[in-house]
């Protein structure tokens, strides 16, 4: 990766963890253009012919191997968006790391829309991870609109660990799920926003067949003068368990919406959510100030605790 | 040595003002092991808050090794050398046992120093260093967290709010060791322990009985304690343990 600016290579360490290039398949796709990508015999990455981005085919029966896809961007004004394709098959089990970063010091803004599909085989295990950073201060924007939508088949397992911390003006994240017999969604959001940030994350996971089962679970702080909406909605169509909850931190002049939904068309579904918005209790920041922290101090530990 | 003088705080309390500490005086000499005790309600709380500063008192002053810090804040007074470990202790989400234990040391601890004082506390260092101090965590073991964080800071007074509350009776022998420690230790440190428990009052230096927001009786364990035993507000041992019973005390 040594073609990479350092700003390029710090994007990638935030959103993906790689300090190098990593272990296994990967596609790098930086400024608009893919700039360098692996395969191996069992998972193949081929450029779309029509329209822009990737399409990832893992063989059936592919285990403990690993996918990563950063984006960056560092160019100011650079709009794109791109559609990822992830063909899985059967009995797979698989770690695949998705994460945008934006570096934007100029005046006009940068958007990257990237539009996520999983097709997952039967009985697969899939670990994902999506962390949306951005840096730069220029006047520019950084907007991130991910979609991402999963389709699993009987008996399947997705993991999925959807982080955005610091830098993104605005984002419009939509996940739609429809889960099979027996299929099983675990999702673990965490947001936080800042200055002028906006930032509406809409779920919508459909559990169509017996003995699906769905976790939704949103962790979120809003400072500043940021707002949140969080929109988290399970339907449950068959005999199926589903549970959300939005959790959030609302702090100096921030805004949350949460809008936790359940709907039941099967007499069988067992659907439960939770919401709950408040600032940081004033007992938590008294208790580490004994220990000998400031004030602002035990709130970024907080903070950093709920986040983790 | 702690020095209060003419310490009183008051509150409004449904829309009229309550004088809860009531113009108390006392000093706390180096290495003294206080018990305060008394009916609930007494303001034994509110005294140990008023140490630790969380809450500011309404007239009088605090002098610690003699330096004013009767309007110094939580984290000053924490800085100052002050601990306290809370009646009721504190959830967090995400926090866990090892990172409490790390904000209270001050610096990175080593997960094995960290584990040294859960096993202190009589806790099972390995089941509990990555728990989340959260709601899933049982009173009695929360109670002990609370204790742990505590020692693992070095302190010059340290306060604790009952912190027999919720403990069993095993522990609760562990418990008068900790105490019996950190007075013995090779710094300076006086322990101010909240209690209504026979046990812990039978091995204080002396003992304050708080009542109505004033010091109704202070003075030494062998003064006070024949005067108190027997009283609503002195717990004595389970009589199971007094015949050799179960509990292993
Ligand atoms: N901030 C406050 N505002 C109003 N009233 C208060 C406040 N803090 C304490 N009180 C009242 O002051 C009194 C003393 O409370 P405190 O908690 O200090 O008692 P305590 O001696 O610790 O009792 P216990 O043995 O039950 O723990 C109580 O009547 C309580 O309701
Ligand atoms: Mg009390």
């Amino acid at each position: 990766m040594s073609e990479l600016s350092n700003v390029q290579l710090q994007l990638l360490k935030e959103v993906a963890d790689l300090h190098e290039v990593p272990e296994g398949a990967y596609n790098l796709r930086s400024n608009g253009k893919s700039v360098s990508r692996n395969t191996t015999a069992n998972i193949n990455i081929l450029t779309k012919t029509e329209g822009s981005g990737i399409d990832i085919h893992i063989k059936d029966g592919t285990v403990n191997e690993s996918v990563h896809i950063p984006v960056v961007l560092s160019e100011s004004g650079l709009q794109e968006t791109v559609y990822n394709d992830f063909y899985i098959g059967d009995n797979c089990d698989v770690l695949i790391v998705a994460g945008c970063g934006i570096d934007n010091c100029g005046t006009q803004d940068s958007e990257h829309d990237g539009i996520h599909r999983f097709y997952i085989g039967k009985n697969s295990k899939i670990r994902y991870v999506e962390k949306h950073y951005g840096s730069g201060d220029g006047s520019g924007k950084r907007i991130l609109n991910p979609v991402t939508e999963v389709y699993m088949s009987e008996g399947s397992t997705m993991e999925m660990e959807m982080v955005q911390i610091k830098g993104v003006d605005s984002t419009h994240r939509t996940t739609l799920a429809e889960l099979k017999r027996n299929a099983k969604l675990i999702v673990r959001e965490r947001l936080m926003t800042h200055g002028q940030q906006n930032a509406v994350s809409v779920y919508k996971v459909m559990l169509n067949e017996e003995g699906s089962s769905a976790d939704v679970v949103s962790r979120s702080v809003a400072r500043d003068d940021s707002y949140q909406k969080l929109d988290l909605c399970i339907l449950g169509n068959a005999d199926c368990s589903g549970h959300t909850e939005c959790d959030s931190i609302i702090m100096d002049n921030g805004r949350i919406l949460a809008v936790p939904s359940l709907e039941a068309n099967s007499v069988d579904a067992q659907l439960v959510h939770e919401a709950a918005i408040g600032k940081i209790a004033g007992e938590q920041l008294i208790k580490l100030m004994t220990l000998g922290l400031t004030e602002q101090e035990a709130e970024e530990q907080i903070i950093n605790g709920f986040l983790k | 040595m702690l020095e209060l003088k003419n310490i009183s705080f008051g509150a409004d309390s449904n829309g009229s003002y309550k004088e809860i500490i009531r113009d108390i005086s006392l000093t706390i000499p180096d290495n003294r092991f206080v018990v305060i005790t008394g009916p609930n309600g007494g303001g034994k709380s509110t005294l140990a808050k008023l140490i630790a500063g969380i809450e500011q008192p309404t007239g009088g002053h605090m002098l610690l090794d003699g330096e004013d810090i009767t309007n110094k804040s939580i984290t000053e007074k924490a800085r100052l050398g002050i601990g306290f470990a809370f009646q009721q202790p504190v959830r967090f989400k995400g926090i866990t046992v090892l990172d409490l234990l790390r904000i209270a040391a001050g610096k990175t601890i080593s997960v094995s120093e960290a584990c040294d004082y859960l096993s202190e506390v009589g806790l099972c260092a390995k089941d509990y260093i990555n728990r989340e101090v959260n709601a899933s965590l049982s009173g009695g073991e929360l109670k002990r967290i609370e204790i742990a964080s505590v020692l693992a800071r070095n302190v010059k007074l340290a306060v604790f709010d009952e912190p027999e509350a919720g403990i069993d009776l095993w522990s609760f022998k562990n418990l008068i060791r900790i105490f019996e420690k950190m007075r013995t230790g090779n710094i300076q440190r006086s322990v101010i322990v909240i209690s209504h428990q026979e046990r812990i009052l039978s091995i204080a230096d002396e003992i304050i009985v708080l009542a109505d927001g004033k010091v109704s009786k202070y003075g030494t364990k062998d003064e006070i304690l024949p005067e108190i035993i027997g009283s609503d507000h002195v717990k004595g041992v389970c009589p199971k343990v007094e015949e050799g019973g179960n509990c292993d005390v």
